[in-house]
């Protein structure tokens, strides 16, 4: 039963990331704690183009508003670390809910110019609020250390908190696409007509995705600002976005693991090309990206599937 | 069969103009509950233009249409369907990533009601819900004769069992009145037959009232208890089968057209 060897896997590979913590250095744990938000960032980024349809070059506003709430909340009002991230979250579901609206009047390549306009916005509206957001300079947070009685130390505690919040929204994200509204969200894509016509009501569906998809966006990036412990506005600028974008193509459009292995290759690949050459490692990336849209044209997910599908059958045959 | 005193639907003097020609022009017919309605005509006679006024998809410049006796212009396309009007599509608007069984499941949209926050927390009865539509749509995939097709794409499936798996979807919103735009496109004469006897037991096993849009006049003249016949976008005459296909009128609008209107 493929379902079964499915479980067994998912169970190995949880009882691998419960035990990661203590064998791998800090530095280690830092990064898995980083592909962890990517995942979730683009998990969120995913619900929206890949299973609703809708295109955006603008989740890094959105990553950028979580993060900056994040940030905010601790330094200016010193609020506990735990309470800022569904109120990021929450922020992120009203202004991606609201920008969806005006959205739902332009189609295609225009949205995409819309959002785009959005991330070139935000960096520089951060900097204009210095008050608030410290300018260019930013905002230094302290790294948050485990709660009392619980023996970890702050990045051991912060590799089980995203991994936490992200298996968390990995269950969600997955109830939501598998019930009657995940069906109404990838029957707009498909045919918005037809949609329309079984009742769907469009508009709010789309309004709605657009929402949740920014506020898994931005729990993401109230994370990055516990993880990374700073926050500043040229970390948000449209080359984060466009590092989403081609984080869901590779990890897989429409699915839910590929934010997973989306993730990890927008993660671990730039340091590959790093170190392969110091002196163009984007030539490098470029060339993995190509590689892996050639090898994998629908996605690290996309081939997995294949490729266990494949293996199955071979068990399966009489030999 | 006697038509009861409102009729289920009423189109009033509906007209709709695109640039200079007039796909509609002061369209008016009653259809009464529990009948099958022919709507034919010569191509682009404006019959699916209809559909796509009566499911909301284009707005009229005049004229109303009422379902059982309210207007439903004031009704965005989405609402359409709640009322309990289902409709197919003539070039076929399925959904074709998703496999047959989901596209039905989709078709009882307008009947359930777990939302974005319940689906995401799968409160009990949103697995109740789920399990309910699952086995309504089973149960017309299993009526339409597609149960072997369940699992598989839309995408790829020949063009005549794709118009079954439209009619599926439509029926699992529980219409009280059916729009079915050429269900024969793309059947052999032996398929045609069959169609006519699958369209008689959804008017009545189902209850469900059917207007017929179809160029198949094999189809169409013995299953009808009325036609009514479009060309070039007026209503040119309306009646029982036999009472069109002696009308002069009629025979004119066909007069070249290879299919005859006697069979
Ligand atoms: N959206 C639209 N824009 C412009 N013209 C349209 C539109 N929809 C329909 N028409 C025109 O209205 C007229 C009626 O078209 P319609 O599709 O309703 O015909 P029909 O009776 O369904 O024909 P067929 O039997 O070929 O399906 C045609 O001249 C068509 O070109
Ligand atoms: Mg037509």
């Amino acid at each position: 039963m493929p379902s079964r060897a499915l479980r067994l896997g998912l169970v190995v590979v949880l009882a691998g990331a419960m035990v990661l913590p203590f064998v791998v250095t800090n530095f280690r744990l830092f990064q898995c704690a980083q592909v962890f938000i990517y995942a979730i960032a683009l998990l969120g980024l995913n619900i929206l183009i890949g299973y609703n349809g809708q295109f955006s070059l603008g989740h890094s506003a959105f990553y950028a508003l979580g993060a900056y709430t994040t940030a905010i909340m601790i330094d200016q009002w010193s609020v506990p670390y735990g309470w800022t991230i569904p109120v990021a979250g929450l922020l992120c579901l009203i202004a991606g809910f609201l920008f969806g609206i005006p959205a739902l009047r332009l189609e295609g390549l225009y949205l995409a110019l819309a959002t785009f306009a959005l991330a070139l916005a935000v960096p520089q509206i951060l900097k204009y609020f210095e008050h608030w957001t410290g300018g260019s300079q930013g905002i230094v947070l302290s790294k948050p250390a485990a709660p009392k009685g619980v023996p970890l130390n702050p990045d051991q505690w912060l590799y089980f908190l995203t991994l936490f919040v992200l298996l968390v929204l990995l269950v969600l994200a997955r109830n939501l696409l598998a019930g009657r509204t995940g069906r109404a969200i990838v029957a707009i894509r498909d045919n918005p007509i037809a949609a329309q016509a079984m009742g769907v009501n469009t508009a709010l569906y789309k309004s709605l995705t657009f929402g949740v998809s920014a506020a898994y966006t931005g729990i993401a990036g109230a994370l990055s600002a516990l993880v990374i412990a700073f926050v500043a506005p040229d970390a948000f600028d449209v080359f984060l976005s466009i590092t989403f974008l081609s984080g869901i193509v590779i990890g897989g459009l429409a699915s839910i693991s590929g934010a997973i292995f989306g993730a990890l290759f927008i993660q671990f690949v730039p340091n590959w090309a790093q170190d392969i050459s110091k002196a163009a490692p984007w030539a490098i990336y470029g060339v993995f990206l190509i590689g892996f849209m050639y090898v994998m044209p629908r996605g690290i997910a996309g081939a997995v599937r294949l490729g266990a599908a494949r293996w199955w059958r071979r068990r399966a045959e009489p030999s | 069969m006697t038509p009861s005193s409102e009729p289920i639907l009423a189109v009033r003097d509906l007209t709709i103009r695109f640039g200079g020609i007039v796909a509609l022009d002061s369209v008016g017919f009653d259809v009464a509950d529990g009948q099958i309605v022919a709507l034919i005509g010569p191509n682009g006679a404006g019959k699916t233009t209809l559909f796509n006024c009566l499911s909301r998809l284009y707005t009229p410049d005049r004229g109303d249409v009422l379902f059982a006796g309210r207007s439903i212009l004031g009704l965005g396309p989405h609402r359409i369907a709640e009322l309990g009007v289902g409709r197919t599509f003539q070039n076929l608007a399925l959904f074709p990533t998703l496999t047959v069984l989901q596209n039905v499941m989709i078709g009882l949209h307008s009947k359930t009601r777990s939302d974005f926050l319940s689906n995401a927390l799968r409160l009990p009865w949103v697995g109740r819900e789920e399990r309910a539509i699952r086995a309504e749509a089973m149960e017309l995939l299993d009526f339409l004769d597609l149960e072997t097709v369940a699992g598989h794409p839309a995408a790829g499936l020949p063009f005549g069992t794709l118009k079954r798996v439209e009619l599926g979807r439509a029926l699992a919103g529980h219409p009280r009145l059916l729009l079915v735009d050429e269900p024969a496109g793309g059947l052999n004469h032996e398929e045609v037959a069959t169609l006519g006897k699958l369209i008689k037991t959804i008017r009545d096993s189902r209850r469900v009232t059917i207007l017929l849009v179809e160029h198949h006049m094999g189809l169409v003249m013995p299953i009808s208890d009325k036609v009514v016949v479009l060309d070039f976008g007026r209503k040119i005459a309306e009646g029982t089968p036999a009472e069109v296909q002696r009308n002069p009128d009629v025979i004119r609008a066909y007069l070249g057209i290879d299919e005859g209107m006697t069979r």
